[in-house]
């Protein structure tokens, strides 16, 4: 399969290989961000998502005038079938090469089939499905920011290593938060770590106090909450409550994202231990691109999310160029495994051959109030997990 | 009359059977599984006069049904269609018996309540795939001949299917039990006092409801390839109200203009995030204040005032 | 998992009393939902929007106004139910006429407007209110948080005050008769359409005030009414509209049922109350405290 649509893009290339401008269908490269505008997930990706990808494509631009790209944006609403629906248009009618964000897992499977359908290229960076790089896999998609198993195996194998070894999980009781528990499970078990019990909660839940309780009564060192957004932020606003964390057990999230630490405030997360694959305040490059960020988007800092879609545009640009064309999907797919990614966000890392892009990713704690210099200033960086761990 | 609404039945299939040249087939196989399903939603409120606000269990799970069938048991397209339908018949059945214990407001909260439990159910079972949804349906060639991968072929076949369903809508609205149905809106006493089975005649008909809404459902399946917890949410359910009320409560062609006009909204104000969901229920108020009878309502009630002698709403 | 005869009785305790705090909040809203149905003949779909709207506005009032929790209590449901006067004035009040169905339609719309402007506002993760009273105490069997023992105590506090109100004073017996011959009523020299407008505006603030009671225990999002809504219908359709006891014990009731799925099968909490409400009307379509009409 991959043979053949490299030889496709072999072929591809010779034929677009004439000028400069005739390698791209109609003359340009067009990119299509499709991403949750209006829903839950809409400030963790959604406009800052489009805003990342125009970014990208003006540092792009820099040294290479005369280049026609184009962004747009829609809104997917969280819906596999407006995904199904837009992805269909766009590649069809609206000549877009590549899709990219897709937040929320169920819209980026869509998109990763019909990518592959239409030839053309989905590049992940919100959803979290491992699927996507494990039996859905397709020659047509690069999951670039993080996922399922990575956030399991961080937060398992740092947090059993440093001493939290006997685990109890609050689990969403549907496929994301029974993965999430599993692999993470497993991960704590290989560390010699114990799991001394588990609930599934219904997913969304309001109230997780009951749930709370039979955690507090396990007497666990860690509890990890195998869920997301608003479950997650709720699950913790009541830990709180109950004096969970002052009781001297440790909430890890197995899927937070800095936006749920600033909507439940310091006071309320202090002391949350998860990974994320990218955070503003790391290094100058970080901080340079979180100020201009914040700028345009009323104050808002950018998540991991955000950065992997400029990430993920840089390389698709980088590999489009070196491959003379972006007719073929799955050339420039394979294109981009086969060049090293390199860029301001993410620094060097590799796209692996399912189509998972590699690099460090960080156990992270949330500082107490006294510790945040700034706004934003949320986190305290507990080890650094390398990209061959990850 | 019967001849006026026969032509202007002809002259729409003629546009719907050319449409697909001048407008992407893929919206248009959409606008037509929302409009038989607005079509199977309004056999209830506008001829029974039953708000269902759970219409969304029996086309989402439909589609499930539809998903799990063709795509991990391998059944050929119009199996899995068949299986889809009856299924959602027969939760019809089920959730039917219970909810016409209740009448007006009481309905509706019943049906709503219902179908959220339908909505967790979904989420949490293996075989509806969670969140994830069933993903990559095939699109299997129909009778084992005609293919459908290709997207104006398939048009034709949805087509078909709805034109299928509408008639028989139609023909039920018309025939001796419609007019029962129809009797039981307008007076349900009366009807009792008749000596009709009021019951039986509403269990029928919220059943052949259900089982059209789910074959829209299913057969949306086959547009969009995939079965998703969009389709059993309540929100749905919504969302098929207001295209019955937008087209016209109780008209035959409202629901179709209805989901027509609703889902072109969807598709070309999708740019404005947060904002569709202001302008909807805007669409929801406006409506219920001054425009009761919806768009061909309106229309009908324009042109009768011209000629006096014409019937009501056919 | 802990099985049936793994939880020790105190646990067993500690989950029902848990239970009765979420049953504090369907007994509020469904108490509201009963009083507007009551005099108006209407289904109030937009009262998990103003809950959601008494949350986040006792978050707008602390952040911007500076005005703590406690006086957040008082004013955010006069506003919100001004607001709700309003509506009725303006929107709801032509409907009377017709169909009650109509009633339900526009307040549906409402609803979905609501949430549109507070996504818009708020954004969609919604905020985070502050605990006013943190700290709780060991009871033995559980820790207790200070906070959801005021729940409790207030919200049983309303629901009662509501019941003597309507049940005992003059103002409650006008409204009862209002409800049985509005004609009869009006005749007497009594505003009814002013008595309906205040009904709807007082059930609007009692919605309001479960949302200001809260925003400190969950997170504050504009998904939180849509949510909480579907759960007080079925509790309202268990109970029966015949009551205002009953639909109070009946919320009350249904949130230490729930709590108690959540000890020994939480998969199932979620449709536990769907369930009982499918049970209710087979064998009794009324509802519990229902009279059939």
């Amino acid at each position: 399969m991959r043979l053949r649509s490299l030889m496709l893009g072999v072929a591809a290339a010779a034929l677009f290989g004439a000028s400069a401008q005739a390698q791209m269908t109609d003359g340009g490269i067009k990119i299509g961000v499709l991403t949750d505008m209006s829903g839950t997930y809409s400030d963790l990706s959604g406009g800052g998502s489009v805003w990342a990808a125009k970014r990208a494509v003006e540092d792009y631009l820099k040294d290479k005038p005369g280049l026609k790209i184009e962004v747009i944006g829609a809104d997917h609403q969280n819906k596999a079938d407006i995904s199904a629906n837009t992805a269909r248009q766009w590649y069809d009618v609206d000549k877009v090469d590549v899709i990219v964000d897709l937040v929320t897992s169920s819209t980026a499977l869509a998109v990763n089939q019909i990518a592959k359908e239409k030839n053309k290229v989905a590049l992940v960076s919100g959803a979290a499905s491992s699927a996507l790089t494990g039996k859905d896999c397709t020659a047509n998609t690069i999951h670039w920011t993080y996922d399922t198993w990575s956030l399991a195996n961080g937060t398992g194998n740092a947090i059993t290593k440093t001493g939290g070894d006997s685990w109890f999980f609050l689990t969403a009781d549907y496929a994301f938060g029974q993965a999430l528990e599993k692999d993470t499970a497993a991960v704590v078990e290989k560390n010699g770590g114990k799991i001394l019990g588990k609930v599934r909660h219904p997913f969304p839940a309001q109230d997780f106090s009951s749930f709370l309780l039979q955690a507090q009564a396990s007497k666990a060192k860690i509890i990890g909450l195998a869920n997301a957004g608003a479950d997650t932020t709720n699950a913790i606003k009541q830990a709180s409550e109950f004096g969970i964390v002052s009781g001297g057990q440790s909430l890890a999230g197995l899927l937070v994202f800095i936006t749920d630490v600033h909507a439940l405030g310091l006071k309320t997360a202090q002391g949350l231990i998860f990974t994320e694959a990218w955070y503003w305040d790391a290094n100058d490059n970080n901080r340079a691109f979180a100020k201009e960020y914040s700028a345009a988007n009323g104050g808002k800092f950018p998540t991991m999310v955000h950065a992997g879609v400029y990430s993920s545009v840089i390389h698709y640009l980088k590999s489009v160029e070196a491959l003379k064309g972006d007719a073929d999907g799955a050339a420039v797919v394979a294109k981009m495994k086969e060049l090293p990614t390199d860029d301001k966000l993410y620094g060097k890392g590799t796209v692996r051959a399912d189509g998972r892009k590699i690099h460090d990713m960080y156990l992270f704690e949330v500082k107490k109030p006294a510790e945040s210099k700034g706004p934003w200033d949320y986190y305290k960086t507990r080890a650094t997990i390398p990209a061959a761990e990850a | 009359m019967k001849s006026r609404e026969v032509l202007i039945g002809l002259l729409i299939l003629a546009g719907l059977l050319v449409a697909p040249t001048a407008i992407y087939p893929v919206f248009l196989m959409k606008v037509l599984c929302f409009a038989l399903f607005a079509c199977a939603f309004n056999l209830l409120i506008g001829y029974v006069g039953l708000l269902s606000f759970g219409h969304a269990m029996f086309f989402g799970f439909a589609a499930y049904i539809a998903g799990h069938t063709i795509k991990v048991l391998g059944w050929p397209t119009e199996l899995g269609l068949a299986a889809a339908t009856a299924t959602a018949a027969l939760m019809g059945l089920a959730v039917g018996l219970i909810a016409i214990r209740r009448q007006g407001i009481y309905f509706a909260m019943v049906t709503l309540a219902l179908s959220q439990m339908v909505f967790f159910f979904c989420l949490q079972s293996k075989f509806t795939g969670g969140e994830d949804g069933i993903q990559a349906i095939p699109r299997r060639p129909v009778f084992g001949v005609i293919d459908i991968q290709n997207d104006i072929t398939l048009y034709y076949f949805v087509l078909a299917i709805f034109v299928a369903g509408f008639l028989l809508i139609y023909r039920t609205i018309h025939s001796p039990f419609g007019q029962v149905l129809k009797a039981i809106r307008e007076n349900e006493p009366r009807a009792i006092s008749l000596g009709y089975r009021i019951d039986h005649y509403k269990l029928l008909a919220f059943v052949l409801s259900a089982g059209l809404a789910g074959l829209a459902g299913a057969t949306k399946v086959l547009v969009f390839q995939l079965a998703s917890l969009t389709d059993v949410q309540w929100q749905m359910s919504g969302e098929v109200v207001l295209m019955t009320l937008v087209g016209g409560m109780g008209t035959v062609l409202g629901p179709v203009v209805g989901a027509a006009v609703i889902i072109s909204m969807q598709n070309y104000l999708k740019g404005l995030g947060e904002w569709v969901l202001v302008i909807q229920g805007l669409i929801f108020v406006i409506t219920v204040l001054v425009f009761r009878r919806g768009v061909v309502g309106e229309i009908w009630a324009a042109m009768t005032r011209r000629k006096p002698e014409s019937g009501p709403p056919a | 998992m802990f099985e049936l005869l793994g939880v020790p009785p105190q646990a067993l305790f500690g989950q029902l009393f848990l239970g009765l705090i979420n049953g504090a909040f369907y007994a509020l809203l469904s108490l509201g939902l009963a009083v507007i149905f009551g005099m108006l003949n209407v289904i109030n779909f937009a009262h998990g929007a103003q809950y959601m709207m008494g949350a986040f506005g006792a978050w707008v009032l602390l952040k911007y106004v500076g005005i703590p929790y406690w006086g957040a209590l008082v004013i955010v449901p006069v506003i919100v139910g001004a607001l709700g006067v309003v509506l009725e004035r303006l929107l709801l009040s032509r409907l009377y006429h017709l169909d009650h169905l109509y009633g339900l339609l526009l307040t549906f719309g409402l609803a979905i407007i609501f949430e549109g402007i507070a996504r818009y506002a708020f954004g969609a993760s919604g905020v985070s209110y502050e605990n006013p009273i943190p700290g709780g105490v060991n009871l033995g069997f559980m820790f207790l948080p200070w906070y959801r023992a005021w729940v409790i105590v207030f919200s049983l506090a309303v629901c009662l005050g509501t019941w003597l109100m309507i049940e005992k004073t003059k103002l409650g017996s006008y409204l009862r008769a209002a409800v049985e011959r509005p004609d009869l009523v009006q005749a007497m020299g009594i505003n009814v359409p002013l008595m309906i407008t205040l009904t709807y505006g007082f059930g609007v603030a009692l919605a309001a005030l479960a949302g200001v009671l809260a925003a400190p225990v969950y997170s504050v999002t504009p998904k939180i009414g849509a949510e909480i809504i579907i759960v007080v219908f079925a509790v309202v359709v268990i109970g029966g509209m015949g009551s205002i006891l009953g639909s109070v014990v009946t919320g009350f009731g249904l949130g230490m049922v729930e709590g108690l799925t959540k000890v020994f099968y939480p998969e199932a909490s979620n449709i536990v109350i769907f369930v009982i409400m499918a049970i209710v009307l087979i064998a009794r379509p009324a509802g519990l405290f229902g009279t059939a009409k």
